[in-house]
């Protein structure tokens, strides 16, 4: 189990180390990012439910940023698979339910039930990695402050970015903590009553922490307020990057490309 | 149980957005008002302690599976309701950024469903006059019990009722609630245990914390009715407004929503609102085929069959444009992992 919380600590880590990168794609202004992925994001959810075809084209966004940031593709394959079973669970139920046959292609009779658990497959891949583009992309800590100059309460953007900064350290005490058991338990698993006191006991080291990190703010003149030297410059770059992804997705949302690329090829075939 | 973008409407999505958005303004001011700074250092590192207590699993005896601590109800004892709330956002929010787990859209109904509910419906309302000042250890146990399960129900509540709004899913409302009620029934017991044995170790070896957040110190005492009635507010307005703007434009999506909102399980909305959801629907109704219909130019030797030559193209060409980008993509992948040894270090 402690390789799971092991395997778990490296993908969070890996994930931010990606945003270490320096493509075009890396030093746009996170703004320009945060809003392009939600455009890309309500676009994608927005079709119907049948839809699949209209769906494809869309797949060129995540393709094209992998390929203009240089991201390792594989990694992020599986992490999408390890997250796709409450998808699944619940989508697999479309088939059964919804049995009237809804396209035919040649002797294959496909129904809507399939055709739209096909499409909910498409828009899951698509939502979900376009969230970890975002960060393979921008990185963390630049997405919080993105999000609080877009108007998330102070407050709130702090508190992620304390959340973020501390979770690798309590992630190393927990491991160190099941370690330690592991090596003295012979292998059996966590007990309810040795959870407990685990659980109980990094909550007080939690708190003491916060109460250390808290008068170390304070020597160092906290007032409440985050400060970071951190350039934010929404400039002509970004203004092109958003406006040509949103044109993009929405201009894709609203022609159907795959059919009129599919009709005239197939008028220009026989 | 964490809800999935792809399960999501727009509408239903950003409805669920406003709402959580407008829960998290209100509860960073009322912090803001009461802030004893102190809990801001306190909020981040606990939130950070619950997202990493998440990986560690207990097995529980005699089933072989396992079970984990959610976290909401704890941060809630702990911090008080708006700062809980906070930090279980922060949480979610980043599950939503690095595991995936949901998805942006779908984060506006996370936050709400595992935040609202234990934080400003089972924690005052159940917790609170439960366990009164001075709780004894059994009703300790029973009030954290109570208020779990009751929190984890009405989180899944929140998720079928969305799915169901949504329309993506064909699981039948009621179905989908047979399946979920009882497994949430199962994970709000392990979840009250948990907190339940948290808290009473917390008691025993420190009981100052407690006695500190529940005697409204720092977070404890802050109003719950006014965040609860703008929430609603917040919630019908943008609901109302954003279902209307919705219908102007009927598309595949509209039709779907209107289809599950239309049936029996709604029916005791007021008439007019009934009414005009089921002229909608009729409005709406030729949309099965969205998405299918014949072409209007294209429609050659089709003509026999029109469903299929549209269909066909349409696969046709999605299939192209996707191969043709995902070569592209690999020829410009190909083209920076060949240039990298040169440009890096």
């Amino acid at each position: 189990m402690s390789s799971k919380i092991d395997r778990a600590f490296y993908d969070i880590g890996h994930l931010d180390t990606l945003a270490e990168g320096s493509s075009a794609l890396h030093r746009l202004d996170p703004r320009a990012k945060v809003l392009a992925t939600a455009v890309f994001v309500v676009s994608v959810v927005s079709f119907g439910k049948y839809e699949i075809a209209r769906l494809l084209p869309f797949f060129l966004y995540p393709v094209l940023v992998i390929a203009l940031a240089d991201l390792p593709v594989f990694f992020l394959l599986r992490k999408l698979l390890i997250v796709s079973p409450f998808v699944l669970f619940v989508g697999i139920f479309n088939p059964w339910f919804d049995r009237a046959v809804l396209v035919e292609l040649g002797p294959v009779a496909l129904s809507g039930g399939w055709v739209s658990f096909l499409s909910l497959l498409l828009r899951f891949a698509l939502t979900v990695g376009a969230a970890l583009l975002l960060i393979a992309t921008t990185g963390f800590t630049a997405v919080c402050m993105a999000l609080e100059k877009l108007g998330a309460p102070r407050i709130f953007a702090v508190q992620l970015l304390l959340l973020y900064r501390y979770l690798f350290i309590l992630i190393e005490e927990s491991i160190r903590m099941i370690r330690a058991h592991a090596l003295r338990s012979f292998g059996t698993g966590l007990r309810y009553r040795v959870f407990l006191q685990i659980l109980g006991n990094l909550l007080l080291r939690t708190m003491d922490r916060a109460q250390r990190i808290h008068m170390a703010m304070l020597c160092r003149a906290f007032t409440g307020e985050i400060r970071i030297m951190r350039q934010f410059r929404f400039g002509r770059r970004e203004f092109f990057y958003l406006t040509g992804c949103c044109a993009f997705f929405i201009g894709l949302r609203l022609t159907d490309l795959p059919s009129l690329v599919g009709r005239f090829l197939l008028e220009m075939g026989p | 149980m964490h809800m999935a973008d792809a399960l999501l409407s727009p509408t239903v999505g950003a409805t669920m957005w406003t709402a959580t958005a407008a829960t998290t303004m209100a509860c960073a001011a009322m912090v803001k008002k009461s802030l004893d700074d102190r809990k801001v250092p306190l909020m981040g590192v606990l939130a950070a302690f619950v997202f990493a207590v998440q990986m560690i699993n207990f097995t529980i005896p005699g089933t072989g599976s396992s079970g984990h601590l959610g976290g909401g109800l704890l941060l809630a004892i702990l911090l008080g309701p708006p700062a809980a709330f906070l930090a279980i956002g922060s949480v979610l929010t980043v599950q939503a950024l690095f595991f995936a787990d949901g998805g942006l859209l779908a984060l506006g109904c996370n936050i709400f469903n595992l935040g609202v509910f234990p934080c400003f419906i089972a924690y005052p309302l159940l917790y609170i006059p439960l366990a009164g000042k001075n709780p004894t250890p059994g009703r300790l146990l029973a009030a954290i019990l109570l208020a779990a399960v009751a929190g984890l129900q009405l989180g899944s509540l929140g998720v079928v009722l969305q799915t169901s709004l949504s329309g993506v899913s064909e699981l039948p409302f009621s179905s989908f609630i047979v399946l979920m009620q009882p497994i949430h029934l199962a994970i709000g017991v392990v979840e009250g245990l948990v907190t339940a044995g948290v808290v009473s170790f917390i008691w025993k070896a420190r009981p100052e914390i407690l006695e500190k957040a529940a005697s409204g110190q720092g977070l404890g005492s802050l109003p719950v009715k006014p965040v609860l009635a703008g929430l609603l507010a917040a919630t019908l307005v943008t609901g109302g407004f954003l279902s209307w703007y919705a219908s102007e434009h009927p598309d595949g999506l509209e039709w779907s929503m209107f289809k599950v909102s239309g049936q029996e399980e709604l029916e005791g909305q007021g008439g007019s609102l009934h009414d005009s959801l089921g002229t909608l629907q009729e409005k709406t109704s030729l949309l099965p085929d969205y998405g299918f219909r014949a072409g209007e130019s294209g429609a050659g030797e089709e003509a026999a069959d029109p469903r299929l030559g549209t269909s066909v193209a349409g696969l046709v060409g999605g299939g192209l444009v996707l191969l043709m980008g995902l070569g592209l993509g690999f020829l410009l992948k190909r083209r920076n992992s060949g240039a990298a040894p040169a440009t890096r270090r």
